[in-house]
């Protein structure tokens, strides 16, 4: 077997089109034999968020607001044709009838192919949220300096 | 020693390599997995990625039209 070649993705946009090539490039590299890292900060926390709806997560009052307008996978809105929420579920639709894998279908390949996600701190602390906010599935809550570290002799992208 | 079937014909990337991936890591060693696929992507890359991960690829026949059955031996 050849040695193994890695993938590490920072998740930063909490964009259905943006999440869908996260996962997409994810899992197929999971499945060609890559290790995948994907360390998710900012507006892209909301692809592991527990609760995939609306909900108030959050520390105060403003970011269980925020909360409540970011979401979690189920109501990312696309970054463009977001047609007031309706965006999404179009494109669900669109990917359905043409049997390509859906943001959640790719979402649950991922964790079944062992890909790693983690956290952003940062983003965690600005934003009001824990780490038993998250799937558990998520590894660890991890910084920019740890995120190098597991990067190192890789390819990295950011999305 | 058991043989599987997996039909990933109506499969688009990244769920063709991903479906592969998944149904070889649940097999035993020295199962068979006989993989139904279409031409062009799948076709060029499903057998090539099974050999560079370590598995044996018994044989790629072509079935009808642009179907075509790779065989994998874990």
């Amino acid at each position: 077997m050849a040695e193994t070649k890695k993938l590490s993705i920072i998740a930063f946009s909490g964009d259905f089109d943006k999440l869908t090539a996260v996962f997409t490039l994810g899992t197929g590299a999971a499945a060609v034999g890559y290790e995948v890292n994907i360390f998710f900060t900012f507006w892209g926390l909301d692809a592991i968020k527990k609760k995939h709806g609306r909900s108030f997560t959050g520390g105060n009052w403003l970011t269980k607001i925020f909360g409540f307008m970011m979401g979690g996978l189920k109501v990312t809105p696309t970054s463009r044709f977001n047609f007031l929420g309706a965006g999404p579920r179009i494109f669900r639709g669109l990917m359905r009838k043409n049997n390509v894998a859906t943001l959640e279908e790719l979402v649950d390949a991922a964790k079944v192919l062992g890909i790693n996600f983690y956290a952003c701190e940062m983003a965690m602390h600005v934003l009001g949220l824990k780490k038993e906010d998250f799937i558990p599935e998520v590894k660890d809550v991890l910084g920019v300096a740890s995120f190098l570290k597991l990067s190192d002799g890789g390819e990295t992208l950011f999305i | 020693m058991a043989t599987k079937v997996l039909d990933i014909t109506n499969e688009h990337c990244p769920m063709t390599f991903v479906k592969t991936k998944i149904e070889l890591s649940k097999l035993q060693p020295g199962d068979i997995l006989e993989v139904l696929l279409a031409e062009g992507e799948p076709l060029d890359n499903v057998p090539r990625n099974a050999k560079e991960q370590g598995y044996n690829v018994l044989s790629v026949e072509h079935v009808e039209g642009t179907t075509h059955k790779v065989t994998i031996k874990k």
